[in-house]
């Protein structure tokens, strides 16, 4: 037997639920060294600024247990060079694009979302709204604050293509998640991605310094995975009908099995692709093979599982 | 997917062993072996499928041999928990390697004098090296570098394949006390070197481009800049290199490296972002910058 992988955000239809998490794929091309970009349901792309980003002076990581800390700052070419270099380069391979976005203002967000618009064969925005290496001085992200947050969202939806789906990429470093995430929706985002990293440190014992330059990096890895699947089982709960793509910690087939029944209906794969760059085409396998040895017809079946005791699947 | 791009494999390990202060691991991978050309680097897994030490180690190949059916060596310290579990490995177990990554060394069309520098374990990319050198008819001498005796990598070897071998330890209890760029200069002027390969640690990659440079001849330089990929996504190894277009940008050492140019590398402003890279804040750039950015392909 073979499972139905379809998967469904808003009004964006996936081949089947394994993408990548934005800022741990590029845009695709290194990880086609290893495996067929084209094989899963889309790439998230590193999130793209208006313009040039140096990023932030090394170091820039440091490994943690089950995780690692991270602090690129965003470093990127801008938009041109994207839409003009990476984007045509993915889609060239039959890759599906969920263009992530990041803008230093409300403003800079509009005009970023009518640019991708304008490119031709996205299928997707996502929007960096909690990107810990990207705050301004006083520390503070977008999504610190649901109203914010809102405005940013209504901005990217009023300069997108209308019928281009619309993802608001959630923090989980927020008083109550579901609240940001209505927010998000009331401002009109199609979907939610979440959680992006939680901000955390790490100080080297023997210099007795913070391990990554600037102090403050975001953590990403296996170890956020409970805090993943929390954000999205509260919001699937609050928000039923609001798709969403569940990321953090996804390691294996299985954690994809968890993310769905929590209530996603795509799971992004992220810092695990820096530890094993076939990571994407393996979780897909085994995802599938998950399913067919349990003898479920149709993955979307699986969404929100976990919050109906007694029916199971 | 590719004919030259690295491959992930399983492999298994042949044998792990001492020497002197480090250990080598051999492993089967025939595809990485075929592949493999000097410079270029593993990233190897650790700890185990399901392990909390999540992040692959990068390490140098210091040989490749075709018995056994193609096999890889590299070159390691025990410094933690990932080092220690590799240490730890034997005959017929399971290594998941990812390989040869990284732009390997340039090598001279025509028979040259090269002078190869080391540091510690930095050493163990230049026998490779030495080789193909040598198959060109290149004249190799070695200078090689190190706190102790016991951390000077393969003298023996060094003597073995080089036309002459100098050895610097900081203690003095090996060759010369002092640094290999004591030396460096009269072992250049003596094999009338035209070129340097170096590789070891930052401070001393710089210290070297300069003696280079007051003898007027180039320097490859492959630079250690901690990294969690390996493969160009994860953007954590950078290091501020100037382009022959004069721009400066963040480079990623793993893919766009570890092998660059030394006097395009900014070793003064390693650990920052140079004012005028590209994409510092505040930066301005010109429209031909922006333009060579766009027409600049990646790795």
């Amino acid at each position: 037997m073979n499972a139905d992988l379809r998967t469904r955000l808003g009004g964006l239809d996936l081949p089947n639920p394994v993408v990548t998490a934005a800022g741990c794929a590029g845009a695709g091309r290194e990880l086609a060294q290893f495996f067929d970009v084209a094989q899963i349901g889309a790439v998230t792309t590193k999130s793209v600024m208006l313009e040039p980003h140096a990023g932030r002076p090394a170091p820039r990581m440091a490994e943690t247990p089950s995780g690692m800390l991270s602090t690129t700052g965003m470093q990127g070419p801008g938009v041109d060079v994207f839409l003009q270099r990476d984007l045509p380069w993915l889609l060239s391979r039959g890759g599906r694009a969920i263009v992530s976005i990041a803008g230093a203002g409300v403003g800079e967000f509009g005009e970023l979302a009518r640019r991708v618009s304008d490119a031709e064969g996205v299928s997707a925005i996502e929007v960096n709204l909690s990107c810990a290496n990207h705050a301004d001085p006083a520390g503070r992200y977008f999504a610190d604050d649901p109203a914010q947050a809102a405005a940013v969202v209504q901005t990217v939806r009023s300069h997108a293509r209308s019928d281009l789906p619309v993802l608001a990429k959630l923090s989980a470093d927020v008083p109550d998640v579901v609240d940001l995430a209505g927010a998000c929706v009331a401002a009109r985002a199609d979907g939610l991605t979440m959680i992006n990293t939680v901000r955390g440190m790490a100080v080297d014992s023997r210099t007795l310094r913070p391990a990554v330059a600037g102090g403050m990096g975001g953590l990403s890895g296996p170890a956020l995975r409970p805090i993943a699947v929390g954000c999205v089982y509260r919001v699937h709960e609050a928000l039923p009908d609001v798709p969403i793509i569940g990321v953090g910690g996804v390691r294996t087939g299985a954690d994809v099995i968890e993310f769905m029944a929590a209530g996603a209906s795509a799971v992004a794969v992220g810092t695990v692709n820096f530890s094993d760059p076939s990571a994407c085409a393996r979780v897909l396998r085994e995802f599938t093979e998950a399913l067919d040895a349990r003898g479920i017809a149709r993955a979307r079946d699986l969404v929100g599982a976990a919050h109906r005791p007694g029916t199971g699947v | 997917m590719s004919d030259n791009g690295p491959v992930q494999v399983r492999c298994p390990v042949l044998n792990v062993r001492r020497v002197d202060a480090y250990y080598a691991i051999t492993v089967v991978a025939p595809g990485i072996a075929e592949r493999f050309r000097s410079g270029q680097f593993v990233s190897v897994s650790v700890g185990g499928d399901h392990s909390s030490t999540l992040l692959r180690r990068p390490f140098a190949i210091h040989d490749v041999k075709p018995d056994y059916g193609g096999t890889v060596e590299f070159l390691f310290s025990v410094r933690g928990t990932g080092t220690a579990w590799l240490a730890e490995r034997r005959s017929r177990d399971l290594l998941d390697v990812v390989g040869p990554l990284g732009r390997p060394f340039p090598l001279p069309r025509d028979p040259v004098n090269c002078v190869l520098v080391g540091g510690g374990s930095g050493s163990a990319p230049l026998f490779p090296l030495a080789q193909s050198l040598r198959r060109r008819g290149c004249r190799v001498d070695f200078v090689l570098g190190a706190a102790s005796a016991d951390r000077v990598f393969s003298a023996i070897t060094a003597r073995r394949v080089a036309e002459t071998a100098v050895f610097t330890t900081d203690d003095g209890s090996f060759g010369t006390r002092g640094r290999v760029t004591d030396v460096l200069g009269r072992v250049i002027e003596e094999a009338r070197s035209d070129v340097v390969y170096a590789c070891g640690p930052m401070p001393m990659l710089r210290a070297v481009t300069a003696v280079a440079g007051t003898h007027g001849i180039p320097v490859q330089v492959s630079v250690e800049e901690t990294m969690a990929c390996g493969t160009g996504i994860c953007m954590t190894c950078v290091v501020p290199v100037v382009g022959d277009d004069g721009i400066t940008r963040m480079v990623r050492s793993c893919v766009d490296g570890p092998v660059f140019r030394g006097e395009q590398v900014r070793f003064d402003d390693v650990g920052s972002i140079p004012f005028d890279a590209l994409g510092a804040p505040g930066w301005k750039g010109s429209s031909a910058a922006r333009a060579a950015e766009s027409a600049r392909d990646i790795a």
